[in-house]
């Protein structure tokens, strides 16, 4: 049976059991009974009950079957793949999922059919055993609950007490997925540093992850060079032009849009300048591929410079764009947020709007937009869409904006998107760059909040 | 509901009336600046009403009245503060030295250079205690060389009474000083440019009364040399340090007159009920 | 200082000095007014550019060519079984009946050269299109029907002017004899241009003529869907919690300093976790929308969370006061009165959030959602893949239509991404209550 239709199964029986506790307190008042709470509260109370504990059952007990089974099944596997570990058992394990989905590739082997009849078996024990315990909980859960009401019973209380959970639940959601997050690089990364020493891939200068990492594990050489220089400079390159086109343009037009013009003409321009910040990254990524890139690369030429056709400047370029908008609207806020009686002050002795805002409005501002900026590098740094389509793949230590560079974030797409073996190098090698990459923006991230903190209190 | 509408009646007369006639007298033999029926609107608001006015040179003259009527708004139309205000209207005549300030043809940076103001809360730049006294030098090129500018923030700092508490440290911020030296530093700073008219806003309403008795003690000296227009909230105030005072009510100039005669012998009924403490 | 007697200057050489430096202050103001006013033009400009850019590659990317053939649809050879059945269908002779028809369009009979460029000149989707006709109109077995047929992706870029006829035949992608019977088609009127069925309807192809983004947009809709539920709820309890239950004390701190960094972390990071955990640990398929729909929630929520916090402290004290002073408990005062009024703020901010969702690549990416997909899903857990997704491998493709099949669904994502971003602003604009 689907997790759907057990599911919507225990809410049919969650709303039979509130209508019933609601409909029983209600006639119990009807008749002259005083209660502690409103009829709804107990129905609400014995709905919870039958539903929550029965739902947390069915959720905890579909995740950790497929993981037993998946252990079980290992027992069907011949010994050879066993004894290969890694990758083999990857293999032979999709060979026997797709079998039990249905899915059929030429002729299976003796060994995968009989694993995935197996399995089969479990997984309808495993789902008859879930829906009937389930059920089980569900009423027996409904019935306790329904006992319990009395006249002295707060079902608003205990009503409200397990909404203050449910919402505190909700809320470690960002702390779980910060540790989701850490963990799901930390292993592999902590393989790929058994394979590759982190001073060689920290320093390395040379980056070819062409050839299979596990052999190197065992001969002690080979050719894959795992050096993540090259990367950095590239997404630094990269970021560099951005933040050439971003922040001149972006901070220029928010201290236009901020102190020259008119009310009308700021609410008309700043929803079309984040218009800019709205179009999805692939798209831009289209735009400088397709458009932007062969127009640098004849422009280049025409003047006779040898211009690679997947330009750093090209990908830079475009992704200064998407950055305007943040540029300035962060800009914006941080300009508002400077008190009119400075500005009054200048007027008053005298300044023009020109000189008050570079010289009194600018440098009160100035810690807020260089925390801006930070955030815009960040920005840059992450983006990947856009290097993916325009920036190439060629792992070049350069800092010529017109080669082609790869960037961090554009070598762990390029790794992990398809099939991959999580025993190689190469694969790995994207988890420690994620790692590095998580490193370096959240790093960015707190510095440039730090300097808010601190601007903010100056002025509160 | 009667009564509702009675109050509502009530506030529409007193917001329609007519325009309350001036007594006084509004006019000075030397005006440095006189404003001739001058009208400002906040959007559909009518803030100031057909008021005139004359301000005398060397004089020390006070507004007065209650809060929200005009005052504020009036002293900001005579150096164009106004004009920051994107919804604010002017109409009617101001001159400098017989000059209209509201012609088209006048650039409001000379004239704020020769119109200082002084704000409600000191709001020195967060730049140490000289650069704030040299910026209005600067943007304006007051000073040929650095000894002239040097020349310039010591008198500016001396003639506000600042110099000695600050001497030491002209290189720390000036947000660092307390909120009477703030004021002195921002009331030296409006020297410093050297203007004619010095523009008060509410000087003392943001310090002790310590600090307050101090930057009166200074505006009695800088009226040696300047012309002075402070808005006040206290009665005191404008009887301690002005020479004249205007009495504004509702966006009417109610009356003009010498100060000591305003306070002991006021001929306007709301002058009156004003200063015995009717209202305010 | 040494002068003591210094009195500073006199007012009138003051404005003698201030009159002198007007003229240079006056032009540096111009100067740096019109630097700012070149910055937005500069700005909007971009706007224009990328606009214009997409949309003339996009517009004519919503069209294609289309040939008349007058098809004889002899039931004997179309359905050899003669029960109607798919199977049957498929094993009969639609293609050739094509073949025959586009013999009988340029009047010729036989000819194994006309023959062979015919074949290349139909689209190879048109045997499909011609039983899917027969099925759903049985009865025009064994009489002469006029068909439309998508032509081969390479005589549209013809017939567009992107291969020149001009170039000698054998550097050219279509030889002189195909350019012949392409005359001869449109001077018998054959030849028609419209609005393409295939892109609004088909699915993912090889074929440039055929692709079509009907799946991707089916799949982006699951996957938000997944989104919505899981994001919106969670994001809106998280953010009460935060601004009306929370203690100030460490753990609340760590979970705000949390929020704002998983704001920062680039979205590929995410679809990393969404391949380690969801697919390698848990074991969940690849390419599906349910792993898809929570990798991005995990993604829109701290937007979600920032906005609903915000749109709750904007619900004035007095209100929860006043319900606070009647005797309702704080739950009570939360769902009577804070919710409904901050809804407004919460919706906005989702459907922000929602609209990034949309535009997403990166994390998809890696949660194999690029696989190459021609089924329709069903389902939440049904391989798919998402209109972005799509754009991207499509923009991968070499043939010369497929950058306008590319630029006409980046245009559909758009017209998408605007309806929801101006249903948020119109949101914000209609309910927006000032305290």
């Amino acid at each position: 049976m689907a997790f759907t239709t057990q599911l919507s199964l225990l809410l049919i029986i969650a709303l039979a059991f509130y209508t019933f506790a609601k409909r029983s307190v209600t006639s119990a008042r009807n008749r002259g009974e005083l209660f502690h709470s409103l009829p709804n509260y107990y129905g609400l109370w014995v709905g919870l009950a039958a539903s929550l504990p029965a739902i947390l059952l069915l959720i905890l007990w579909s995740v950790i079957d497929i993981q037993l089974f998946q252990h079980w099944v290992r027992d069907y596997y011949p010994a050879e793949i066993l004894a290969a570990g890694g990758s083999q058992e990857v293999v032979a394990l999709a060979k026997v999922e797709n079998l039990v989905a249905g899915i059929r590739f030429g002729d299976p082997e003796a060994w995968v059919v009989e694993a995935s009849s197996a399995w089969s078996a479990w997984e309808h024990s495993s789902t008859t055993a879930k829906t009937v315990v389930a059920l089980l909980l569900s009423i027996s859960g409904g019935f306790v609950a329904y006992r319990k009401i009395s006249n002295q019973f707060r079902a608003r209380n205990a009503v409200e007490r397990i909404l203050f959970w449910a919402l505190i639940s909700a809320s470690t959601i960002a702390i779980l997925t910060t540790i989701g997050i850490v963990l799901s690089v930390l292993f592999e990364t902590i393989r790929f540093f058994q394979l590759v020493p982190p001073t060689e891939f920290i320093f390395g200068t040379e980056w070819n992850p062409q050839f299979e990492g596990a052999e190197r594990a065992g001969t002690g050489g080979g050719d894959a060079k795992y050096g993540m220089l090259p990367m950095f400079a590239g997404t630094f390159l990269i970021s560099a032009i951005a933040l050439v086109v971003a922040v001149p343009v972006g901070l220029a037009s928010a201290i236009y849009l901020a102190e020259y013009s008119t009310p009308k003409v700021r609410a008309t321009i700043k929803p079309l300048l984040e218009i800019l910040a709205g179009v999805p990254t692939v798209v831009y990524g289209f735009f400088a591929a397709l458009t932007v890139a062969p127009m640098i690369k004849q422009a280049g030429e025409s003047v006779g410079l040898t211009v690679a056709s997947e330009s750093a400047l090209a990908a830079g370029l475009v992704m200064g764009v998407m950055i305007i908008p943040f540029v300035s609207s962060l800009a914006d806020d941080v300009i508002n947020a400077i008190p009119q009686a400075l500005r009054d002050a200048a007027y008053g002795l005298g300044s023009t709007k020109s000189e008050t805002t570079r010289q009194v409005v600018l440098p009160a501002a100035l810690p807020g937009i260089v925390a801006a900026v930070i955030l815009a590098v960040s920005r840059a740094v992450g983006e990947t869409m856009i290097v993916v389509m325009a920036a190439g793949l060629a792992a070049n230590l350069s800092f010529n904006p017109l080669d082609a560079v790869t960037t961090v974030t554009s070598q762990i797409v390029t790794i992990l998107v398809g099939d991959q073996e999580f025993e190689s190098a190469k694969t790995l090698s994207a988890f420690a760059l994620s790692t590095m990459l998580i490193i370096l923006t959240l790093g960015l991230n707190f510095f440039a909040l730090q300097i808010v903190k601190k601007y903010r209190e100056q002025y509160d | 509901m009667t009564s509702f509408k009675q109050i509502n009646d009530a506030t529409d007369l007193t917001m329609e009336n007519a325009i309350i006639k001036t007594t006084g007298n509004v006019f000075v033999d030397k005006p440095r600046m006189s404003a001739r029926n001058v009208n400002v609107y906040y959007g559909d608001k009518h803030a100031i009403r057909d008021v005139t006015i004359d301000i005398a040179e060397q004089e020390v003259i006070a507004f007065i009245g209650p809060s929200g009527c005009g005052k504020s708004t009036f002293l900001r139309t005579l150096n164009r503060m106004n004009d920051t205000i994107d919804i604010c209207r002017v109409s009617g005549e101001i001159a400098l030295d017989g000059e209209n300030i509201y012609a088209p043809s006048v650039d409001v940076v000379p004239l704020r250079a020769r119109v200082g103001m002084v704000f409600q809360k000191p709001n020195p730049f967060p730049k140490s205690i000289y650069d704030n006294i040299a910026y209005g030098p600067r943007i304006h090129g007051l000073a040929r060389n650095k000894a002239e500018l040097d020349d310039i923030v010591q008198s500016a700092l001396e003639r506000a009474g600042l110099w000695n508490e600050v001497k030491d440290r002209l290189d720390q911020p000036g947000t660092g000083l307390s909120g009477g030296q703030q004021q002195r530093l921002c009331i030296a700073r409006a020297i410093a440019v050297s203007p004619e008219v010095i523009l008060m806003d509410e000087p003392c309403s943001a310090l002790d009364p310590i600090a307050t008795a101090r930057v009166e003690e200074l505006i009695e000296e800088l009226k040696q040399q300047y012309t002075i227009v402070i808005v006040t909230h206290s009665m005191q105030q404008a009887a301690r340090v002005s020479d004249r005072t205007a009495y504004f009510h509702l966006g009417d100039l109610v009356e003009v007159g010498r100060t000591e005669q305003i306070f002991t012998n006021p001929s306007h009924k709301l002058t009156q009920d004003y200063i015995t403490g009717r209202f305010g | 200082m040494t002068d003591n007697q210094f009195m500073g200057l006199s007012p009138q050489e003051a404005t003698l000095r201030v009159e002198a430096s007007l003229r240079q202050r006056r032009k540096r103001e111009k100067r740096f007014r019109l630097m700012g006013l070149a910055a937005v033009a500069l700005a909007l400009s971009f706007l224009v550019i990328l606009f214009t850019g997409i949309l003339s590659k996009g517009l004519p990317g919503m069209f294609q060519y289309y040939v008349q053939l007058d098809v004889e649809l002899d039931r004997a050879r179309l359905d050899p079984a003669g029960d109607l059945s798919a199977a049957s269908l498929y094993s009969g002779d639609a293609e050739a009946l094509i073949l025959e028809a586009s013999l009988a369009s340029i009047g010729e009979e036989e000819g194994r050269k006309t023959k062979r460029a015919l074949r290349k000149m139909v689209s190879s989707g048109a045997s499909i299109r011609l039983i899917e006709f027969v099925q759903s109109n049985p009865q025009v077995l064994n009489t002469k029907q006029t068909i439309k047929f998508a032509v081969d992706d390479d005589i549209d870029s013809f017939l567009r002017g992107f291969i020149d006829r001009e170039t000698p035949e054998k550097d050219r992608r279509i030889d002189d004899l195909t350019i012949d019977i392409v005359d001869r088609w449109q001077a018998a009127g054959l030849i028609s241009y419209e609005l393409s069925d295939y892109l609004f309807f088909g699915s993912a192809s090889r074929d440039a003529e055929m692709a079509g983004i009907k799946g991707a947009l089916i799949g982006s809709l699951l996957t938000l869907a997944i989104c919505i539920s899981i994001a919106f709820p969670l994001g809106v309890a998280a953010a009460i919690y935060l601004e009306e239950l929370a203690p100030k004390n460490r753990w609340t701190e760590l979970i705000e300093i949390n929020i704002n960094n998983l704001a920062a972390v680039p979205s590929v990071v995410f679809g990393i976790m969404g391949l380690t955990i969801f697919i390698v640990t848990f074991g969940m398929p690849r390419s599906i929308p349910l792993v898809g729909g929570v990798v991005l929630a995990l993604m829109t929520l701290p937007t979600i969370i920032i906005s609903s916090r915000a749109a709750i402290r904007a619900v004035p004290p007095s209100i929860r006061d006043a319900a606070l002073g009647i005797g309702a408990s704080k739950m009570q005062v939360i769902f009577h009165h804070v919710i409904p009024l901050a809804m407004p703020g919460m919706l906005t901010g989702t459907i922000i959030g929602m609209a990034q969702a949309l535009g997403e690549t990166a994390p998809l990416l890696m949660i194999g959602m690029v696989a190459f997909i021609v089924d329709i899903p069903a389902g939440f857990m049904d391989p798919a893949t998402v209109l972005p997704v799509q754009i991207f491998m499509w923009a991968d493709f070499a043939e010369r239509m497929f950058i306008q099949k590319t630029s006409a669904a980046i245009i559909v994502l758009l017209a998408f991404l605007i309806t929801m971003n101006a249903a948020a602003i119109a949101l914000r604009k209609k309910l927006e209550r000032r305290w």
